[in-house]
C-alpha cells in the first residue's frame, strides 16, 4: 500500500512543492510506492484525519502532530540532504 | 546541462526593477518593504502584498542557514495577493537578521534576499527548483552578493 506523507510548509504551496517533488524521485528510486499531500502547517490537523505516515515540514510546526516528523530545509538548502533523505525512507519502509 | 536549463528560468521571471544591490536595511521589515515595494510597483503583486509578506515574515520566516559565508531568505505569501509570477532579488550592504524557516526562533544573518511572487506553483515547480538550484551553490551566491549591476545579476542567472 501506498505511504501517505504530508509535505507541509507557510503557505502549502512553494517550498513544499520542492520538497514534495524531491521525496516522491527519492522513494521512486527506492522502490517506495508514496503518495504526498502538500499544505499550509496549520492544515495538517485536518489532512491527519485522513491518515498519514509521516510529515516533512519546511516551516516551523508548533504543536505535536503524533506522527513522525522530519524538518525538510535540507530539500531548499541541501545541508545535510542525503541524511534527510535516508530519515525519510527510513520512516517509510515496511519494517 | 539540465542545470543550465533549470536556472535559466529565474532569469525569465526575475523582475529588473526588482534587482536591488548593496541594499542597506537595518531590519527585515524594511527589505521586504523595498522588494515587494517595487514588484508592486511593477504591477505583479497586488497593493496588500508588502503587509501579508511582512506578516507572513513575522510568524512563519523564511530565513535559509545554507553553511558558507552568506544565508538567503525567501519571502513570499500566498498566491491571492499575486499578479503575474515575478521574482524579486536584493544583495545587502550588511547582513540583516531574518529567522529560521523550520527553527523560527534562531536567527539567520542574511546577506541575499530572493522575494517570490507565485502564482500556480504547481507549473512554476521548475522554477523553484531553480532557486533552490541557486541557494544550494556557494559559488553562485558568492557572485550575487558582489555583483555590481543588475546586468551581472542577470548574467548569473542566465
Amino acid at each position: 500500500m501506498a505511504k501517505t506523507v504530508i509535505v507541509s510548509c507557510g503557505t502549502g504551496i512553494a517550498t513544499s512543492t520542492v520538497a514534495a517533488k524531491a521525496i516522491e524521485e527519492a522513494c521512486k528510486a527506492a522502490g517506495i510506492s508514496v503518495m504526498t499531500k502538500q499544505c499550509k502547517g496549520q492544515e495538517i490537523p485536518e489532512l491527519l484525519k485522513q491518515g498519514a505516515d509521516l510529515i516533512v515540514t519546511t516551516s516551523t510546526l508548533r504543536f505535536d502532530p503524533g506522527i513522525p516528523v522530519v524538518k525538510g530545509l535540507a530539500f531548499l538548502t541541501g545541508i545535510g540532504i542525503d541524511a534527510v533523505v535516508e530519515e525519510i525512507l527510513g520512516h517509510l519502509r515496511d519494517e | 546541462m539540465a542545470q543550465d536549463k533549470k536556472i535559466m528560468k529565474i532569469a525569465d521571471f526575475l523582475c529588473e526593477e526588482a534587482v536591488i544591490l548593496d541594499l542597506e536595511a537595518s531590519n527585515f521589515e524594511e527589505v521586504i518593504r523595498v522588494l515587494g515595494g517595487k514588484l508592486r510597483d511593477q504591477g505583479f503583486v497586488k497593493d496588500d502584498f508588502v503587509e501579508a509578506a511582512l506578516e507572513r515574515e513575522r510568524n512563519l520566516p523564511t530565513g535559509l542557514p545554507l553553511g558558507g559565508d552568506y544565508n538567503a531568505a525567501i519571502p513570499h505569501v500566498d498566491i491571492e495577493y499575486v499578479n503575474k509570477p515575478a521574482l524579486g532579488l536584493a544583495t545587502l550592504k550588511r547582513d540583516v537578521v531574518f529567522y529560521n524557516m523550520v527553527e523560527s526562533d534562531e536567527e539567520v544573518p542574511c546577506r541575499l534576499i530572493i522575494m517570490l511572487a507565485l502564482e500556480q506553483p504547481k507549473s512554476q515547480v521548475e522554477m523553484l527548483q531553480s532557486v533552490a538550484a541557486v541557494l544550494q551553490n556557494p559559488e553562485t551566491i558568492r557572485s550575487l552578493v558582489n555583483a555590481k549591476t543588475r546586468e551581472e545579476v542577470f548574467t548569473i542567472l542566465s
